[in-house]
């Protein structure tokens, strides 16, 4: 809402020498967002009115130039060159003399031009800054009245003026007009203020000027209009009343159009002006049948549903009921009998026509915050006699006034209410004072407060608004600072522990954490290879989403950590290792969220429907890496990321969270097939798989255009069972033994087998095994690989013989060759 | 070897003699002498101090000769004994002192060389800036809640007193979940944590709750559709706005310095009345103190208590939230939002991994 502060300080007694800055904390303090605050450009020297005497047409150039002899309030009028044509004699225009610096360091000066000398400029408003019209001269009046010549224009021209542009909130339609930001800027500084509204309708007498009829009363309350003729069509509005449209944002359009938003800035009403000559029969407010059309003053043919609310007549719809007039009805050029409309319409059923239809009209937004019913008569009666004044029309016939409003609500508080939920001792009657100035009436018995809101004022209607209003009007910078005492509370759950130490463990073993969006296609999936029977193919999928290519909620963190990986390589990162956790969304058939009432807790078994409709969201965590793992540097090459940095990402997961991580081959897209580990951890007694670790696919690196041999890890980390109490090792003082081993083994054991055995074997004398070499080839047989082993025996209780050692190493290998067939190279 | 009772005669004991013994002495003084550097020292110290050594055999001689015999000898043993441990002392001293002078600085580095063979990672500063937000309501003793992203359309708004018509449930601004009677939204807020909080529990109720929320803005430098928020929720008997400030001045001080407080403007939020805007002053800006918008506050409307089955006539609460995006961007001078959400490793590697 812009609002220029030469025309506030028409309702408000503005204190002189108030700034800016002042202005703007006031604002601020009730309420009233300032989003901007406009100046115009700066003009010095002289500028003033002048009125123009005579006009030589000079047609010797290639364009028709005028020569004017101006009045600018000197003992003989000035000459001066123009090329527009918009005036006439005794126009009043605005003169830029020589010595006058316009916007942009336009200095004017006498010059000799179309063999005349010019001895100053006639100005348009995008010379003066104050417009973007350049299609001509700016014409300040006509005929008789107005300014003398010579007056300085500035004050005229609105170049001293301050035009604040105010965020108002849904909550505070009253804050859509001038009156209602007076009304709150006089309580700020506490002066006095004039309401604009506050005038009484003439008494127009004789049948109303339409025949008129509310169909449904719910959704419009109140609907008057008033008829007019005589207007004369070829009238155009005032410099005043166009200049002030043009700093709120409105561009003039004609004389009736002008005056019906003049009067909505003015007083909050919307209005509209038909043409009534192009009106048949009497006029209905009524719900539009579903597919009905109109065609609405911005052109464009609306196709309407049952919920939408139309005014028609015996043609069909002629407008959105307070969003838009029909194009049928447009006031034209011609247009010389007129039918003003003001109304009040229900706020969310306009709400919702602007969201169906995308038309946030100026009316419709001060509609959808709430109107004040009381001034619809008054709006008109405002506009009849601006379009009196400036278009010479009159009012014929009585008032339309449907009013079917019931009485206003009345909200019962206790007086000491607002003190106890700001903190502050407000007195009672300082409460009642100042919901008396916001315009209230305010009846007190005793302790409690019977309060009848203003008409302007549809949004309080309990008594926590009100407690607002006084916390506002009295200040926020009243409230002191007290800090609570919360009861003793548990810390951390153990899952957002987890989560911490899960990754800290990842950033402390050289991963990147990159959250990303968590938006997926269908094609990304393609590219990983996922089959097509594979729990990630089931998507939710989003009815609005950003981008068509991914209208759906990821089900596997891999694309958003393989896009980021492209995005860093794409800048020139060649040695990346990124992690990921969050959420994933498993799609499938959910069931229907249900939607209860507010008046009270939905019932239990609601509430369990509702909370059971929300699938579940399980955490994962996830790694992408390529390039070296290792850099290289002066101590050496570096080396490269492999499957298994992958693999141990799941481990230091697994590890941060005390959790043990079984590791076996498995085969999952988007993994390579022979080298996909699958992640184990056992839960009650059983197996579960939780993720997938290894090196890519190469034909996934390909289609995804990472690097080849590109690793990836992914695990739920929700399905990690729950950690159980460290118990604490005896640390034996007494010496190890330390024995190595290498054993022959079947290249197609696992080393995980081979270990396994070993450890059962080996006994509790073994503290330590350690696989410290993998050897294939010469001469180690075909289809063999050697295993290297170093084992550390100690005893918790004594020192350990060799026979003792040696015992168990035995068990080891003996256990190792049953198991895995491995034997004690020689 | 002989044993006490051999009935040998004393000068027999040649290991004994007083020649044998200087000649041991001698020998094993030049044998120290000779080497050259503390691996030579070590290498001829069993020859002359280890348990073959001749003085060291020599002492175990001692048994066999007749007490009257043993005295003398005793004295002349120990006398060779420490004239050898006096000579290989002092020769490591002086050789360490020469190694300490030579050798050590033959040995010099440059300690200088980098050693980054381990790659460094680092958490989202969005992470560990919520983390921080979180502990210090921890330590107030808040509980950390928690709640999905994508959630029951009612929780995200009717039960926060925000009705099927009001303008935040249009397609502009909410993600809204296929098919159209599904119920589900991707929260806009992290305010259904709150809603589900104050079903399952009852007061007092002190939680915060951070998390990962959307809205239907393209990304730029000032927007991103998936953003952070953390929110605080108390409920209890007598809470009022005065505690609402305390607690957001008590974190503007924890995360801005001491000299940090906060600054309120009236606004407009469904679920809370009175409400509030505030600002917070950060003297350590950038561009010089200042007060920057920080997130929204309010009383909880008393409307939300009901829909959550807290009677309002009992309880009162108060919420506040504020962007996580929004704090790192002032607190860290990061200017467009882009390299936020982008996931690009020069900027987190910034970060490291403080907390």
């Amino acid at each position: 809402m812009k609002l220029p502060v030469s025309w506030l300080s028409e309702y408000v007694d503005i204190p002189a020498g108030t700034t800016a800055e002042e202005l703007d904390a006031a604002f601020v303090g009730l309420g009233l967002e300032v989003e901007e605050v406009h100046r115009p450009p700066e003009t010095t020297g002289p500028l003033v009115v002048g009125r123009v005497r005579e006009i030589e047409e000079l047609t010797s150039f290639k364009k028709p130039i005028r020569y004017c002899q101006v009045d600018v309030g000197e003992a003989e009028p000035r000459g001066i060159v123009c090329g527009a044509r918009n005036f006439a004699v005794d126009d009043l225009v605005a003169v830029a003399l020589p010595g006058a610096v316009l916007p942009g360091d336009f200095a004017i000066a006498a010059r000799r031009t179309y063999d005349h000398v010019s001895d100053g400029m006639i100005c348009s408003v995008r010379e003066l800054g104050i417009g973007e019209d350049h299609a001509g001269i700016l014409v300040l009046g006509s005929g008789g009245d107005g300014p003398a010549p010579g007056t300085p224009a500035a004050g005229l021209l609105g170049l001293d003026d301050v035009v604040f542009d105010l965020e108002v909130t849904p909550d505070r339609g009253y804050a859509m007009s001038l009156r209602g930001i007076a009304r709150d800027l006089a309580g700020a500084l506490g002066v006095a203020w004039r309401d604009p509204a506050a005038l009484s309708p003439p008494v127009w007498s004789g049948e109303p000027g339409w025949v008129v009829e509310v169909a449904d009363p719910a959704r419009c309350d109140r609907f008057s209009m008033v008829a007019m003729e005589r207007l004369n069509p070829t009238a155009s509005s005032p410099w005043e009343l166009r200049r002030r449209l043009a700093q709120c944002g409105i561009r003039s359009i004609s004389l009736a159009v002008d005056v019906t938003n003049y009067v909505m800035f003015e007083l909050g009403q919307p209005m509209h002006a038909f043409d009534r000559d192009t009106l048949t029969g009497p006029i209905t407010v009524r719900r539009a049948a579903a597919g009905e059309r109109l065609t609405t003053l911005d052109g464009v043919v609306r196709t309407l549903t049952d919920d939408d609310l139309l005014i028609a007549d015996g043609s069909g719809p002629i407008g959105l009921a307070g969003v838009m007039g029909g194009a049928t009805t447009e006031i034209g050029n011609g247009t010389s009998s007129v039918l003003l409309e003001a109304a009040h319409w229900e706020p969310t059923g306009i709400s919702r026509a602007v969201r169906r239809h995308k038309l946030p009209s100026e009316a419709a937004k001060r509609f959808e915050r709430g109107t004040d019913p009381d001034v619809t008569v008054v709006a008109l009666a405002r506009a009849a006699a601006l379009l009196a004044e400036h278009g010479g029309a009159r009012v014929v016939g009585g008032p339309v006034d449907l009013d079917v409003r019931g009485p206003r609500p009345v909200i019962s508080m206790d007086a000491g209410l607002p003190g106890r939920i700001a903190g502050v001792a407000y007195s009672p009657g300082q409460v009642a004072d100042v919901l008396r100035a916001i315009g209230a009436t305010v009846e007190s018995d005793g302790d409690r407060l019977a309060v009848t809101p203003p008409s302007w004022r549809g949004d309080l209607t309990d008594p926590a608004d009100l407690v607002e209003e006084v916390v506002r009007y009295v200040g926020f910078d009243e409230i002191p600072s007290v800090l609570p005492t919360a009861p003793p509370g548990r810390g951390l759950t153990e899952r957002q522990r987890r989560r911490r130490s899960i990754g800290r463990a990842l950033a402390d073993a050289g991963y990147v954490e990159a959250p990303s969006y968590p938006f997926i296609g269908a094609a990304v999936l393609d590219d990983l290879g996922v089959p097509e029977d594979d729990d990630r193919r089931t998507l939710t999928l989003l009815r609005n989403p950003l981008s068509e290519e991914q209208p759906a909620l990821r089900t596997t963190l891999l694309p958003g950590l393989l896009a980021t990986l492209a995005r860093n390589l794409a800048r020139g990162q060649r040695d990346l290792a990124v992690f990921e956790h969050g959420v994933v969304f498993p799609g499938g058939a959910g069931a229907q969220a249900p939607v209860p009432g507010v008046d009270r807790r939905p019932d239990d078994d609601v509430l369990a429907t509702l909370l059971g409709a929300v699938p579940p969201q399980p955490w994962h965590v996830g790694v992408v890496l390529t390039g070296h793992r290792e850099p290289r540097g002066w101590w050496g090459p570096g080396r490269p990321a492999g499957w298994a940095d992958a693999v141990q990402a799941a481990r230091v997961v697994a590890t941060a969270s005390g959790v043990a991580l079984t590791v076996r081959a498995g085969e999952r897209a988007p993994w390579h097939p022979g080298r996909c580990a699958e992640l184990v951890v056992t839960v009650d007694g059983a197996d579960r798989v939780i993720g997938y670790a290894g090196e890519l696919h190469p034909r996934v690196c390909a289609a995804l255009e990472v690097p080849a041999r590109t690793c990836a890890m992914e695990l739920d980390a929700d399905a990690l069972p729950p950690a159980p109490v460290p118990v604490g090792p005896h640390v034996s003082s007494f010496p190890p033994v330390h024995m190595d081993a290498a054993l022959l083994v079947p290249a197609e054991q696992p080393e995980a087998a081979v270990r396994a055995a070993l450890v059962a074997g080996a006994g509790q004398l073994l503290e330590d095994l350690r696989l410290f070499d993998v050897y294939t080839g010469p001469p180690v047989p075909e289809g063999q690989r050697s295993l290297a082993y170093a084992f550390t025996f100690r005893a918790p209780d004594r020192t350990l013989t060799g026979e003792e050692a040696r015992a168990a190493f035995e068990g080891a290998v003996s256990a190792a060759a049953t198991a895995t067939a491995a034997v004690l190279r020689g | 070897m002989s044993g006490a009772n051999d009935p040998y005669d004393p000068k027999q004991v040649a290991a004994l003699s007083a020649e044998a013994l200087e000649a041991a002495v001698s020998a094993a003084t030049e044998a120290f002498a000779a080497a050259a550097d503390l691996e030579a020292l070590a290498a001829v110290r069993p020859a002359h101090l280890g348990d073959r050594a001749p003085v060291l055999l020599a002492r175990r001689e001692l048994g066999a000769l007749p007490p009257a015999a043993r005295s003398d000898a005793g004295k002349r043993v120990n006398a060779a004994r420490t004239a050898v441990t006096d000579a290989h002392a002092a020769r490591l001293t002086e050789l360490e002192a020469e190694r300490d002078v030579r050798v050590l600085a033959e040995e010099r580095v440059d300690v200088t060389l980098p050693w980054d063979r381990t790659p460094l990672g680092a958490r989202h500063p969005l992470t560990t800036l919520t983390e921080r937000i979180a502990d210090v309501f921890v330590g107030m003793g808040y509980e950390v809640a928690e709640g999905p992203e994508l959630e029951a359309e009612w929780l995200n708004f009717d039960a926060l007193n925000t009705g099927p018509d009001h303008p935040a449930r249009s397609l502009a601004d909410t993600f809204f979940v296929a098919p159209e009677d599904s119920g589900l939204v991707l929260r806009t807020h992290t305010s259904p944590v709150q809603a589900r909080t104050m079903l399952e529990r009852r007061p007092p109720i002190y939680v915060v709750a951070p998390g990962r929320v959307y809205r239907t803005d393209e990304l730029d430098a000032t927007h991103t559709p998936v953003f952070h928020q953390v929110e605080g929720l108390a409920v209890d008997r007598g809470l009022t706005m005065a505690h609402l400030r305390g607690t957001l001045d008590h974190l503007a001080r924890q995360l801005f310095g001491g000299d940090a407080l906060t600054r309120w403007r009236p606004h407009f939020f469904p679920f809370t009345e009175p409400s509030a805007e505030f600002d917070v002053w950060f003297p350590e800006h950038r561009d010089g103190p200042r007060w920057v918008e920080w997130g929204g506050c309010g009383m909880v409307n008393p409307r939300v208590l009901t829909a959550c089955g807290i009677d309002p006539e009992e309880f009162t609460g108060f919420a506040f939230g504020m962007g996580i995006e929004r704090a790192l961007q002032f607190r860290s001078g990061v200017g467009d939002m882009r390299d936020i959400v982008e996931g690009d490793v020069r900027f987190t590697s910034a970060f490291g991994v403080q907390a």
